[in-house]
């Protein structure tokens, strides 16, 4: 094999908007609170963690584009304009016709009052061939499709805030967006591209959703308790959130004059077979090992879910490393699923350009107090059902 | 070998296909050439009171009961072994690169949300009846299967693929993106072969139905075989199809080491975002003609060295107008006279695995130097002035061929593929 230049990559735009509001200032102040949002009626026994509403305007200006959108895109393309806007490209033609866009994504929305009419038909004994056809046919909105389809996302910030080098949708719950990040910054890093959007998007608060992870039985349910505390009740709260990051080669950053939140150094992934008891805490091992680690002023920012047995293995493998704090998003923004990565990314780059990590918010005491800048963050994804990755996001000298 | 711009030069040393008209190269690329139609009324489910009522199915795979998802799978399976065992490459289920995977969005599935509903046993219920019933490990399977990574997942597992398995979405450029994904990921050094497999089962009720109600396709019913039409007058969209394919890509240097048998080079890729609209290209066609530029440029050559345009070609009245305008700006007076044709007239539009099925047909072309023709074409229409390869194949002295995908959301890939390095 042959090897490429390696350039070095700056996070230099960070947008989130999540169940805990948005921006970097709201969500600072919040997780220095402890502040949690969760919903325990609305779709009870199941608990989920809301969008706290924003003005969709001055990220979306047209009215039509916001109505040929269903949540999932609109909070993924109001995300994606923080975050540009952040890195101050928000508008810059030049700089976004050539801007590599890598987004992960589900899929959206359904019509449940179209899916609940057909079931409802169904029980009633109404079995005709054409009873579904007939239903959809007549009750589908033509243009809810498009809000569904998963590289629209990608379509819509095309559209609204004009990215338009390359797109790219990589699809595949909470693996999807370690990839995406991780080729985007293989894209930058090797000269390929010299910028990039990279991030995601997810509403919790659908119940077809709630059906799918509790096919599976991944739910929490009755009872709020954070991430480590769930070992009797396992399960996640889903969660919504748009988590977008802008990241540029150093050079490029330089040549603008943006400034840099932090250095995007590495970013790995790995498909454990799960199977095997124990793969999980090899598989992050593993990871971790490719990372280079210093060792000093370490912290992780880990996506666990709560769900089990991945949780108990990443817990395994956290107990290899007791010198680092960590923190689990999954407590205060819930299972955000593509958008979990990404999200611990923008905490990381904030982190690290604010010079503190957040506190803790966990009562088992896994995570720990950490009263130095950190200079190196470990962001930690292992998804529910399947993949692990990590990145390595580092303080800029 | 390093090409123009020193960067590893990716070779194909594997290939596996599956349409409506078959399963494998032999059968495809024989009645691609005597110019056959995979379309057929759909028998899959019933169509009483649908507008369109035929697909490019594949029937001859069953998977029981029948779910997308599963199909998908399948010829996925199928499409990568045929690749595999061409290419030699690896050990069984052990393969020495990364697996780039171009599949549809997933959901649950109607048979399967019946069932749900049916569990509640009233009949009367709301959705969180139905959430009462979803639990308790009674459709526990119907997780795995409906997670978007479940396709790539399975194939990871049996082909042994190195690494996190990607699964991508570009729309109706998904297949060609896959392979896009391998290119680079190989030219940057990181790895010496990749598997890149683009497959899609489509062909359900309420996926037909959506299409349908967007009016992108044909609803010239009554004669099947005849309704995908691109580039003739009374074109009216496009028909649905089903289909995988599966190449082995490899650097240049790796495939010669293991006395590999090359059969064509992904010499270019291109790739530019639309920003104007959902579904419709920009009217002055910029997007597409920058792609087709940017294959060109990525491929270190110009458009007269192209001797075959391996359209996108759905027969939707918008899609050919704007592939002509795209292309006869980049040729010239030359857009008249190079042959383009569109297999898409003959196994429908295979939607995610449409990319990465014409690249194989394409890397056919250069092999047997024989153009498959566009059929359907009795009505050519006067505004594309193409050299559509019109309901016959023909011989021709092929060495380099683009192969075009489109897709909603503004996605725009172009490949150019060669039979030696350039």
């Amino acid at each position: 094999m042959t090897e490429t230049r390696s350039a070095e990559v700056w996070i230099t735009g960070i947008g989130l908007a999540s169940s805990l509001g948005e921006g970097p200032d709201t969500h600072w102040n919040a997780l220095k609170q402890r502040r949690i949002n969760i919903d325990e009626k609305r779709f009870a026994p199941y608990i989920v963690h809301p969008w706290a509403p924003v003005n969709f305007d001055t990220q979306i200006p047209k009215k039509g584009d916001q109505r040929q959108m269903e949540a999932w895109q609109r909070i993924g393309t109001y995300a994606a304009g923080l975050a540009l806007d952040s890195a101050g490209v928000k508008g810059d033609k030049e700089v976004l016709s050539r801007m590599d866009m890598t987004v992960a994504a589900g899929g959206g929305e359904r019509d449940l009052a179209v899916d609940l009419a057909v079931l409802n038909a169904d029980a009633k004994g109404n079995s005709a061939p054409n009873l579904l056809n007939e239903r959809l046919m007549n009750d589908l909105r033509p243009t809810l499709f498009l809000a569904q389809l998963s590289n629209l996302l990608a379509g819509n910030i095309a559209i609204v805030h004009g990215v338009s080098g390359t797109s790219r949708t990589f699809m595949g719950e909470e693996a999807a967006s370690v990839d995406a990040v991780r080729i985007a910054l293989a894209r930058v890093a090797s000269g390929q591209s010299d910028i990039a959007l990279v991030g995601a998007a997810h509403n919790g608060e659908r119940q077809e959703l709630l059906m799918l992870y509790e096919f599976g039985g991944f739910n929490l349910k009755d009872k709020f308790a954070p991430v480590w505390a769930r070992q009797e009740h396992p399960g996640f709260a889903l969660g919504s959130a748009g988590a977008f990051l802008v990241i540029e080669s150093k050079a490029h950053a330089q040549a603008r004059g943006a400034k840099p939140y932090a250095r995007l150094t590495r970013v790995v992934a790995d498909l454990a077979q799960r199977k095997q008891p124990g793969a999980v805490t090899r598989s992050l091992e593993a990871l971790w090992n490719k990372l280079g680690v210093l060792g000093g002023n370490v912290a992780l920012i880990t996506g666990a879910t709560g769900a089990e047995p991945v949780t108990s293995e990443e817990k395994t493998f956290l107990s290899l490393h007791p010198d680092y704090a960590v923190r689990a998003t999954g407590t205060m923004f819930g299972q955000t699923v593509e958008a979990q990565f990404p999200l611990g990314l923008v905490l990381a780059a904030l982190s690290i350009s604010r010079g503190e990590l957040f506190p803790p918010n966990d009562p088992t005491g896994l995570e720990v107090e950490m009263s130095k800048p950190p200079t190196q963050i470990i962001v930690v994804g292992a998804g529910h059902w399947q993949g692990e990755g990590m990145a390595l996001v580092e303080a800029i000298d | 070998m390093r090409d123009k711009f020193d960067r590893p030069v990716v070779v194909v040393t594997g290939m596996g296909v599956i349409t409506s008209l078959g399963a494998g190269k032999t059968d495809n690329w024989a009645k691609l050439t005597a110019g056959e139609s995979g379309i057929r009324t759909v028998k899959r489910f019933p169509i009483d009171g649908l507008k369109t009522t035929m697909a490019g199915t594949v029937d001859f795979i069953t998977v029981e009961p029948f779910s997308s998802i599963d199909l998908t799978e399948r010829m996925a399976d199928i499409a990568a072994e045929e690749a595999l065992e061409q290419s030699g490459i690896g050990r069984k289920g052990d393969f020495p690169g990364p697996l780039f995977l171009a599949v549809a969005p997933v959901e649950t599935e109607w048979p399967q949300r019946l069932e749900a509903g049916r569990a509640v046993g009233k009949t009367e219920f709301d959705f969180s009846d139905v959430l009462r019933v979803s639990g308790g490990g009674r459709f526990e399977q119907y997780h795995r299967r409906f997670m978007f990574g479940s396709v790539a997942s399975h194939l990871a597992e049996i082909f042994g693929t190195k690494g996190s398995p990607i699964s991508l979405s570009t729309a109706c450029a998904s297949g060609a993106t896959a392979i896009q994904l391998g290119v680079e990921a190989i030219r940057r050094g990181e790895v010496d072969a990749a598997l890149c497999v683009a497959t899609d089962s489509s062909v359900n009720v309420e996926t037909l139905v959506r299409f349908s109600l967007l009016s992108a396709l044909s609803t010239q019913n009554s004669r099947p075989e005849a309704a995908s039409k691109p580039f003739s007058k009374n074109r009216d969209g496009f028909v649905m199809a089903e289909g995988a394919g599966a190449l082995v890509l490899e650097s240049y240097e790796a495939a010669v080491a293991r006395g590999a048998k090359i059969l064509g080079v992904v010499a270019g890729c291109g790739e530019l975002t639309d920003s104007f609209h959902r579904t419709r290209s920009s009217p002055d066609g910029k997007p597409i003609i920058g792609c087709v530029r940017k294959a060109l440029a990525d491929a270190g050559i110009t458009s007269e060295q192209i001797d075959y345009i391996n359209a996108h070609g759905t027969s939707t009245p918008e899609n050919d107008k704007m592939e002509y305008l795209g292309i006869s700006t980049v040729f010239g007076e030359r857009a008249k006279q190079i042959p383009v044709s569109s297999n898409k007239s003959m196994v429908g539009h295979a939607l995610s695995a449409a990319g990465a099925i014409e690249a194989i047909f394409s890397l056919l072309t250069l092999e047997h130097q024989r153009i498959p023709p566009t059929i359907n074409y009795d009505i050519p229409d006067p505004a594309i002035p193409f050299d559509v390869v019109p309901n016959k194949a023909r011989d021709a002295g092929v060495t380099a061929v683009m192969s075009n995908s489109f897709g909603f959301g503004g996605q725009n890939v172009s490949l150019i593929l060669t039979r030696e390095p350039i």
